[in-house]
């Protein structure tokens, strides 16, 4: 019980980050004309995904201490490279697929690699390789366009149940307690879920994976412990790059193209960020994790949500002015950010907020 | 002296040099297997970079070093861990996000499937907690919520956990508690009667004593002489420690037939749980001392009188008219007249890569100023005066501080703050990690600061200091004044009953016995 | 020799780099076109012109950037200022600009100096407000009045011969080359940058220091923000979003460290000359886009290679 406590108090920013989203969703549901709906669960997480992957993908550097400026246009290289690759044969899927993915992966470990021997500033390291990789998404995708297997479209887009009505699973129809139950279940939670516990857990619990956690915890004494620094930093961004490649693909499967768009690269890269404070990760490093990162992308994007559901004649009916919601947005993602400063009030000692 | 067992470390002809510094030279030096070796010597004498070398945390320039007979090099600290070399620094080597359990087996915790078993590792911590007793440890705490001294024992436990054969403690004692002391000594003690050796390397006098079976003194990087526990006096181990007659250090004190007019005056002080009812007087050209264990609120204290705790209570009064400090600036007004030479000098006194020059200034520089700009005629006269009076050795003025010795860059803290001719000079142990030379210096201007109608309060954590230095010597234990001593009461055995918060009469009973 | 000593390797690589660039494009006109244009004056004049813009942002992004912060307000800064400028219109045009950069930068300072929220979270919030702001009052559109003549006038009247907007541009940066080098304001940006506990505990007020810093930052871009409305003769949504990436670029390669605390004012000059005539270069030749990112990129990482490695973790 008392070690149940310590592990909550020592998690108290992706607490609050959970119970934001609970609060913020459940708003949402009740405010809807319709209700809660399968439907609706399946659109919201159709529109999360994305943005929670390179949440994700950013909060593993951000651990280490640094940050990566470049996941929003990893996310779009991959975007453009899926809209070239993922059709054609199933075995072609699967091959597109890979070298998706890969790309992602090896556009982050060219990232760790000028971090960790170039010895350059995360900061502006990202951001230089950021707009190289724009410009190869750009080669890839001069204008919007290119196709995506649209079975898969369909079935990553969709519940579980039409995976079985696209591929056919079950030959005697599904069972009831497939189609009453996991059947109805939204197919990016799956992929979420299988992202997080195949790739996210394993790796924090590796000594490389730890170790990116003392390196930004602190990284004299990280060295001083033995740990290979280098190894763990290149890790860092390398699977920042795999996450990345991740929403990049997704993005290609739900929009069914390829969109080299420098903007919306950008954005993702700003809601990244503002995720995974959100979400209780200290920009200074050595806490938090990807899980955070997760609901952290889950609270902003309920956040746009509830501004679609207000009624134009209810009491908060001004709240449903689309001219206001990016105000309302901002202000509340700056409200959000700032919760941390409570800390600086209880500050006796004000030498340690200088560190 | 003859060698009963064979050496399990053995240098030879090992320098090291940072820059135009060397740090180690030509050191010759041996260490016998299941003994505990002391190293003693001033900071700066080369004690901590012998044991980075040892530990492969820097390369030596020249020398090798054997380690149970073979030639050795440690390009690394993970390449000295695997021989069987541990070390616990005296800066910490602990992450402060991470779990106890997870420093513990930081670096090769136990595995299942290539993951890292949870469970095993903190059976593990469990144990090598047990093994330095603190069990009340609970191993999924971080680091960061522990106290020092708490801290201290991880680092122990960590370094038990390396099965080490060569246990290198530098200063590791610095932030125990006395009780922790207790504990560590047993520890050590079981360590080298099952055959490990250990390096310990301490500046306190009386650990010596209780813990080593040699002792080894080094100065300016070299070795001095090394000797079996006893062999020596303790008044022959510090003449070897600092090479010349150690009274010679400390200027006069002048004699007083009244009290100096307070400068400085504290009534009821107090912050948090950490300082409790602090009422003191510092008079005009008066030196006063704080001592006691580290720790006990002395840092605090100065900081408090510097503005830059939040939520001091009680009165404080410079000068005779109380005053309400809220921040350095407010300390640094002409009406108050402070100034604070900081603990840590490389992170709160000084900018590093900024030059000599801006750093010398940069306290004063509103005062030198014609209009809105910089009198730089006025800013380059006045930093020459003063690194002249403080005998400053530096290239050039536009040279990175950082290129500095210790001594001249805590020199260039001082030189900061006599710019802005301050009339109450705290000093939160200011001879840290400077050499024995520049220290005399730093003590001489003290003397001359204060003759010159200065109020000085002044922390060290040296006990020869504060006899050395101050007209009289306030002791704190546990955030309160227990006793000041003045004159001839300041004693070592004073100071250290006191520190312990023992009363005076016993001590000198067990002095005398 | 005290000149040659003003020049530092980031300075020299940078300068070097401008002369290749350069050099590069000439090779390219003088083959596919047979004119030299980018070593003629008036092309070299014209992108000076351009580069004003981009320099007087730089400029401002400096000062934060020494302190160890970034500000990444800057484009809606820019936009916000242009936009609420062109809707007052007529004399307060510019105080209104300038006070929306003012009113920026004091948001942006308490933000990072009581608060003590990282810079980079704070001031993405402060720029995602900024541009709900101007969305709410522009209805999302682009506002239909023109800069005013005076806006105009400043970015591309030439009473002198050279463009106002460069006249303007070169008072910006002597103004501020004497704050950073003659006021104790200057050494304290420096300070807080190396050390902002070693700063704080000379009794020096570094939150003022911080305060005062992004004030100067975002009204520089604000400024800039005017001169850009003046120069297209009207502002537009998201203006300013094409000048963050080059600023903060355009700094680092001038030398300054990102960490804070180091860095030459001339080497931001240089570093934005740099970027402009690599932008220009790179679409004279026609370069598609793609191309022009990659090069863009390529180079900020060569340059920066070529300045020497940050210090390896020793103990």
């Amino acid at each position: 019980m008392n070690d149940l406590r310590l592990r909550f108090g020592q998690n108290l920013g992706l607490w609050l980050g959970v119970l934001l989203f609970v609060l913020l969703y459940a708003l949402y549901s009740t405010l809807h004309p319709k209700g809660w709906t399968v439907d609706l669960l399946v659109q919201n997480a159709n529109e999360s995904f994305a943005l929670i992957m390179v949440s994700m993908a950013q909060a593993v550097p951000v651990i280490t201490g640094g940050i990566d400026l470049s996941v929003g246009p990893m996310m779009t290289l991959v975007n453009c490279l899926a809209s070239v690759l993922v059709s054609g044969t199933p075995g072609a899927i699967v091959l597109g697929i890979l070298a998706c993915l890969a790309a992602g992966a090896l556009a982050g470990f060219v990232n760790g690699c000028i971090v960790v021997y170039g010895r350059i500033q995360p900061i502006i390291a990202t951001l230089a390789t950021g707009a190289v990789y724009i410009g190869i998404a750009l080669f890839l995708r001069p204008s919007p366009g290119g196709k995506v297997d649209e079975n898969l479209s369909w079935v990553a887009t969709n519940a579980l149940a039409e995976m079985d009505t696209t591929y056919h699973w079950f030959p005697d129809g599904p069972p009831a307690w497939f189609a009453e139950t996991l059947g109805r279940v939204p197919v990016p939670i799956v992929l979420i879920l299988a992202v997080v516990l195949l790739i996210w857990v394993p790796f924090r619990n590796t000594v490389t994976g730890r170790g990116c956690y003392a390196v930004g915890s602190a990284e004299g004494a990280a060295y001083m412990s033995g740990l290979d620094i280098g190894r763990s930093r290149l890790a860092a961004y390398t699977l920042g790059g795999l996450f990345a490649a991740c929403g990049g693909l997704y993005l290609a499967l739900q929009t069914g193209s390829g969109n080299a768009d420098i903007p919306q690269a950008g954005a993702y890269t700003l809601n990244s960020i503002a995720a995974v404070v959100v979400g209780g990760t200290s920009l200074y490093g050595g806490s938090g994790g990807a899980v955070g990162a997760l609901f952290g992308a889950l609270v902003l994007r309920a956040i746009s949500f509830c501004f679609r559901v207000f009624d134009s004649n209810g009491p908060l009916g001004f709240l449903s002015n689309p001219l206001l919601q990016p105000i309302f947005e901002g202000v509340i993602l700056l409200l959000a950010v700032s919760l941390g400063a409570a800390r600086v009030f209880r500050v006796k000692n004000r030498l340690t907020l200088f560190t | 002296m003859a060698e009963t067992a064979a050496p399990i470390l053995e240098l030879s002809g090992v320098s090291k040099r940072y820059g135009g510094v060397r740090a180690l030279d030509g050191v010759d030096f041996a260490c016998r297997r299941g003994s505990i070796h002391a190293v003693l010597g001033e900071n700066g004498a080369g004690k901590s970079t012998l044991i980075k070398v040892i530990a492969g945390v820097v390369q030596p320039n020249a020398g090798t070093i054997r380690l149970n007979g073979r030639t050795v090099t440690f390009p690394s600290p993970q390449a000295a861990n695997a021989a069987g070399i541990v070390c616990i620094f005296q800066e910490l080597s602990l992450l402060p996000d991470l779990s106890v359990a997870d420093n513990i087996a930081i670096a090769d915790p136990p595995r299942r499937f290539g993951l890292i078993d949870r469970r095993a590792q903190r059976r593990r911590a469990e144990q090598l907690l047990a093994r330095v007793g603190c069990e009340d440890i609970n191993p999924l705490l971080q680091v960061r919520q522990l106290p020092l001294s708490r801290r201290q024992m991880v680092e122990i436990a960590k370094a038990l956990g390396r099965a080490p054969q060569l246990l290198i403690l530098d200063e590791a004692t610095s932030a125990l508690t006395a009780a922790d002391v207790e504990k560590v000594y047993a520890i050590l003690h079981g360590l080298r009667d099952s055959g490990l050796s250990l390096l310990y390397i301490s500046h306190r006098m009386h650990e010596i004593e209780a813990l080593a079976d040699t002792c080894s003194v080094f100065r300016n990087g070299q070795h001095i002489d090394t000797f079996p526990k006893g062999a020596r006096s303790d008044e022959q181990i510090v003449q070897m420690m600092i090479g010349r007659e150690w009274h010679s250090v400390y200027p006069p004190k002048p004699q007083r037939t009244a009290p100096p007019p307070p400068a400085l005056e504290l009534n009821g002080v107090g912050w948090e749980n950490r300082l409790h009812d602090i009422s003191l007087a510092v008079g005009r050209g008066e030196i006063v001392g704080l001592g006691g264990l580290d720790g006990q609120g002395q840092r605090e204290l100065l900081l408090a009188l510097f503005g830059v705790l939040r939520g001091v209570s009680g009165e404080i009064a410079v000068n005779g008219t109380p005053c309400r400090i809220g921040s350095p600036a407010a300390a640094k007004s002409p009406q108050v007249g402070m100034a604070l030479i900081p603990e840590d000098r490389k992170t709160e006194g000084l900018m590093l890569p900024m030059s000599v020059r801006d750093n010398i200034s940069i306290a004063a520089l509103g005062a030198m100023t014609r209009g809105a700009v910089v009198d730089r005629a006025q800013e380059a006269r006045r930093i020459d005066e003063v690194a002249a009076r403080l005998k400053i050795k530096f290239g050039r003025l536009t040279d990175a501080v950082a290129t500095l010795s210790g001594g001249n860059q805590q020199k260039v803290v001082i030189a900061k703050w006599l710019l802005t001719g301050a009339r109450v000079v705290l000093l939160n142990d200011p001879t840290r990690g400077i050499d024995v030379g520049t220290k005399q210096e730093i003590y001489q201007l003290l003397r001359d600061l204060a003759d010159a109608g200065t109020a000085i309060l002044f922390y060290s954590t040296d006990y020869d200091e504060l006899i050395g230095c101050c007209d009289s010597v306030l002791i704190l234990y546990d955030g309160r004044i227990v006793r000041t001593l003045q004159g001839e009461a300041i004693t070592e055995a004073n100071i250290v009953a006191s520190s312990l918060n023992l009363p005076l009469a016993r001590a000198a009973a067990e002095s005398a016995a | 020799m005290k000149a040659l000593a003003a020049i530092d390797r980031p300075m020299l690589i940078a300068g070097l780099c401008i002369v290749l660039i350069l050099f590069a494009g000439t090779a390219y006109t003088v083959t596919t076109q047979g004119t030299a244009t980018f070593i003629e004056p008036a092309y070299l004049l014209q992108q000076i012109k351009i580069a004003a813009f981009l320099g007087i942002v730089s400029a401002g992004m400096m000062v934060v950037i020494l302190l160890g912060h970034i500000d990444l307000s800057i484009p809606w800064t820019i936009a916000a200022s242009a936009m609420l400028a062109t809707a007052v219109g007529g004399g307060w045009a510019l105080p209104v600009g300038l006070g929306v950069g003012l009113a920026v930068g004091l948001v942006n300072g308490l933000g990072v100096a009581f608060l003590r929220v990282p810079s980079m979270i704070f001031t993405l919030g402060v720029n995602a407000v900024l541009r709900g702001l101007m969305v709410m009052l522009t209805g999302g559109f682009a506002p239909q009045s023109n800069a005013t003549g005076l806006m105009v006038w400043l970015a591309t009247g030439r009473p002198l011969g050279i463009a106002n907007s460069v006249i303007v541009w070169a008072l910006l940066s002597a103004a501020l080359v004497f704050m950073l080098t003659r006021t104790p304001f200057g050494r304290y940006i420096y300070a807080v940058g190396n050390r902002e506990a070693a700063t704080y505990l000379s009794g020096i007020n570094t939150r003022l220091v911080l305060i005062g810093s992004f004030i100067i930052c975002d009204v520089c871009a604000a400024l800039s923000g005017l001169l850009i409305a003046g120069y297209t003769s009207k502002a537009f949504q998201a203006m300013g979003d094409v000048y963050l990436l080059p600023a903060i670029a355009a700094v680092v390669v001038g030398g300054t460290n990102i960490l804070g605390g180091q860095g030459r004012y001339l080497g931001t000059v240089i570093g934005t000359v740099l970027i402009v005539l690599l932008q220009s270069v790179l679409s004279v030749a026609q370069m598609p886009e793609a191309g022009r990112q990659i090069i863009y990129g390529a180079v900020i990482i060569a340059m920066l290679l070529a300045y020497g490695r940050g210090s390896a973790v020793r103990g």
